[in-house]
This record gives C-alpha cells, structure tokens and sequence, in this order.
C-alpha cells in the first residue's frame, strides 16, 4: 500500500522550472531513497511536499490530499521533516529544541534518548554550540519526538564525518522499523543499506523508478543517472 | 554632581520610553521581518485613547481618571496593532515592499485621523500630582515620572524576558526569530504568534504613549511619528530582533542626547545619536547583538 502518491508536481523557483511533474509513490514502510545529481530538485521535492515552496499537482497522503494545505497542518496529520541543513534553532537549548517539536500528548522521549542518549546529557547546551553530527541528532530527535506516517529526511550524512555517518544509518535503519521515510541521500552506501525502493531525478524529472538494490547494482545505470561510480 | 545625576536619571527616563516603543519593534522585525513604520501610530492611538478616556471622566478624582485612562490606553492600543497584523499585514505576508507601503500610510493616516479629529494642538492630560513633582537624588531634583518610566520599562523587560523564556509561545518566537519556515515545518502555526507579538508590541507602544503624556505633560498627534524615528535607531544599534541588545541600545541613546544636549550644545543630542548609529554600525554592522542590521 502507498502511503504517499505525488502527482504532476511542478513547482516554479523565480524564473526556473524545478520540479516539472514529477510522479512517484511511497511505499508505506521501510524507506524510499529519492536520487539523482546535485541541483536536480531532490530538496525541493521535500519542501514542496511539505508546502515550504509553492507548488502545483497532487499530493496524496494516505488519500487525504495535501497540495492545497498548509505547512503546518501537512506536519500535524503526521509528515516529519529533517532539513537539509539541520536548521536547528542555534539561540535555543537542546531541550528547548525538542520541547518545540512536541506535537503528540506523550512525547517519545524514551526512544529519542534511547538513540541519542548524549543528547539527554546536552540538554541544557544550546543547539547552536553543537558539532554537526550532535545537531543533526537534534533534527532527527526533533521529528521522531511525534509519530509520523511518512518522514521526510533531507542529506542526513552531509558533512558528517565517517563514524557519524555509519551511526546516522544505523538510526535511519532503526527509525524505518518504526515509520516510512522518503530519504534523500548523496551517500550510495547509506542508500544501499536502508533504502527497499529508489526514485530518480534529473533535471526536475523522474527518470527512474524501482527496487534500490537492483538500481545501485547496475553500475552503468548509477553511472548515467548519478554521474559517479 | 547634582547636574550629572538629573542628566543620567533624564536620560535613562528618556531610554525607558525609546525601549517601550522599540521593544515591539524589534520583535516584529525579528519574528516577521516586517519593518511596522505604523508602530508609531500605536503610540499615538494609545496616547490619545487615554487623554479621550480621562476627559469623559471628569466627575472622578484624578489617580482613578488617570488608571482607567491609562489601562483604556493600554487595551486600544494592543487591539489596534492585533488589528493591524490580521487585516493588513497578514495578506502581505511575504511582500515586504506592500508592507512597507501599508504600514507607512498607516502611519500617516492615523495621525492625520487624530489631527481631524481633534485638532493638531497638544492636548493636557490629568495625572497624579505626585508624578510632576520632584525627588531629591544626591542633590539632584529630578521629576518623579522619570523613575516611573524607568520601572515600568525594566517591568516590561522583566515581563517580556520571563514571558519569552518561559512560555510555549515564548519559545515560538524565539524560534521564529532565528528560522520562521522551520517552526512552521515542526506543525506550529506561527501566525498566532505573529499576531501576538504585534499585540504586545501595540501594548508597549501605547505604554509609551500614556507615559509620554505625562512626560511631555501632553497627548501629542505627532509624537508617534517623531519617536518612531529613535525607536528605529535603537532597534538597529540594538541588534534585530534582540530585546537584550534593544534594551542596551535604549539607554545608551537615551544618555547620549541627554549629555550631549547639556554637554556640547543644545540640539546636538538629536545629531549625536545619529552619529552614534553610524559609528556601531561601521565597527558592528549587525548592531549590538550580533542580528543583521
């Protein structure tokens, strides 16, 4: 069952046609990698799926349509979002950081300091003191604190160091137990290790759509639509 | 000694007002990224509400004259700027340019309705005896409204502070200031609080407005427009969107013109914190805080 159906999604930036009708569903589960070049529209997809950047089309949340909704009203009927470049609120305490993102009655701390447990001992720090790696476990944190039916993960390893990145997936796996998350991932290991399904862009197009594994084995493939291996 | 005293305390007075008019200011530039050149119009709304309120209770003694005037000042004034922020700026939200339009015809509008109304003279306003008379400080004889523009000032910062710090939409706003499109993305509807903050912004302008007619002994249809001005120039010197730095900056303004007033020469007070203004931002071109200027 999908969870999530895009539909002749366009969206304009100034004068630029980003994202020109691009259709994919989301496999409810597991996690959807949302691939392709850098500047190709993968962000804006998410922002658009979220209403950040107007936009044009359909978007269909278990049946429920979204294109005409507002952001956060899409966050309220369970979309979470971890932004491309963390966009943790630097002035703002860790705790602070979390206590914003509370949306459910019980909140789930249990689970967020269960995968973060440093960020517990950091509550008091405010966000913007942070490394990298520990804002980006406030971003994450910040969306799992609700439950969500799709989750929204924007680069969750750029800039991050190796051990980091190997840590973010293990979250990453661990959080597709828990909900579906549409991922967009620069890094093919990460990729290859979460992702069931993959959907490709180029230039504001859907090229390619299928099982991940199959996607990232054939290397002429990854090759022509991600321009490395 | 006794002169630097009346100047430090006159000054400070001076700034506690410029804080209760730039406070919101600042707020509402920092949350919403609106430059509300109809701020001073709360002022002036508030001011005149008061001076209305207190001519149609003439049967009454003057403190109870001057409270119900005041709060009535306070009230008309908060509902005027929610008023504002739902009808005008709401469907500008993201055009900065109309805002700006809007908020400067505002402005001149309301004073222009008041002048219409009741006439450009000042009007005099009642107020307890006890604030124009006199409180010796180390020799120095200043005006007792001073220290209530000074307390009320550090009240609306202690009020504002706490209220930032320790509330949900405190947090919201704080929030706001630093990455309005992610507050939204965590499912909060940041235009409550966008309204909000524009209430409070209107209740500490029309603040400065009832403690300028006392100040100034006056309620004053262009008074809005006038301290609009420095208002402005604290907020920048402060810091966008910083209530610490805006605070910081209204009272350095507000001794600057005193000293330079009585120091230098008389109407170089006004010229002095001009200078001021490009010399914090030629060292510190965010302001005092550190927000962008």
């Amino acid at each position: 069952m999908n969870v999530l159906a895009v539909r002749d999604l366009h969206v304009h930036l100034g004068e630029s046609h980003i994202l020109q009708g691009i259709e994919f569903d989301v496999r409810e589960g597991g996690v959807t990698a949302l691939l392709g070049r850098n500047g190709v529209g993968k962000t804006t997809t998410l922002r658009a799926l979220l209403g950040l950047v107007d936009r044009r089309g359909s978007i269909s949340l278990a049946g429920e349509e979204l294109a005409a909704t507002a952001t956060h009203r899409i966050v309220r009927r369970g979309v979470g979002y971890v932004p491309e470049d963390r966009d943790v609120f630097a002035g703002l305490t860790v705790e602070e950081n979390l206590r914003l993102a509370e949306r459910d009655a019980e909140p789930r701390y249990d689970l967020v300091y269960d995968l973060f447990p440093e960020l517990k001992e950091r509550a008091r720090q405010p966000a913007g003191t942070l490394s990298g790696g520990q804002q980006q476990m406030v971003a994450i944190a910040r969306a799992l604190l609700n439950e969500n039916r799709v989750l929204l993960v924007d680069e969750p390893t750029k800039g991050l160091a190796p051990l980091l990145v190997t840590q973010v997936a293990d979250v990453l796996a661990r959080v597709a137990e828990l909900t579906t998350v549409l991922l967009v991932e620069q890094n093919l290991g990460v990729v290859q290790r979460v992702a069931h399904d993959a959907v490709v862009l180029d230039t504001g197009r859907v090229v390619h759509v299928g099982p991940a594994r199959e996607l990232l084995a054939d290397r002429a493939m990854v090759h022509r639509m991600l321009g490395v291996g | 000694m006794s002169t630097f005293v009346l100047l430090t305390i006159t000054g400070l007075g001076l700034g506690a007002l410029y804080f209760l008019i730039a406070s919101g200011l600042s707020l509402i530039y920092g949350l919403m990224g609106v430059l509300n050149f109809a701020h001073g119009a709360f002022l002036t709304v508030g001011a005149f509400a008061m001076w209305f309120v207190e001519s149609k209770l003439g049967g009454l003694s003057t403190l109870p004259r001057f409270l119900v005037g005041a709060l009535a000042g306070l009230v008309v004034g908060g509902v005027f700027a929610a008023l504002v922020e739902l009808v005008l700026i709401r469907p500008l939200y993201r055009r900065h340019v109309e805002q700006v339009l809007v908020t400067v015809g505002l402005g001149l509008a309301t004073t222009a309705l008041v002048v219409a109304i009741w006439g450009n003279d000042a009007r005099p306003v009642a107020y307890p005896s006890w604030l124009g008379r006199t409180s010796t400080v180390f020799g120095a004889h200043v005006p007792n409204d001073r220290f209530v523009l000074i307390v009320a000032a550090l009240l609306v910062l202690g009020g504002l502070t706490a209220f930032l710090r320790g509330t949900r939409y405190g947090l919201i706003i704080r929030a706001g200031v630093e990455n309005r499109a992610m507050v939204t993305a965590l499912g909060i509807d940041v235009r409550k609080a966008f309204t909000l903050v524009f209430a409070i912004g209107g209740v500490a302008a029309a603040l400065a407005g009832v403690l300028g007619n006392v100040y100034f002994t006056t309620a004053d249809p262009n008074r809005g427009t006038s301290l609009l001005i420095f208002a402005f120039i604290v907020v920048v010197i402060g810091g966008l969107g910083s209530l610490r730095g805006t605070a910081v900056s209204a009272v350095v303004v507000g001794l600057v013109q005193q000293y330079a007033n009585y120091y230098a020469s008389s109407g170089l007070g006004d010229l002095s914190v001009v200078l001021l203004l490009g010399l914090v931002l030629l060292a510190r071109p965010r302001g005092l805080s550190g927000s962008l200027a």
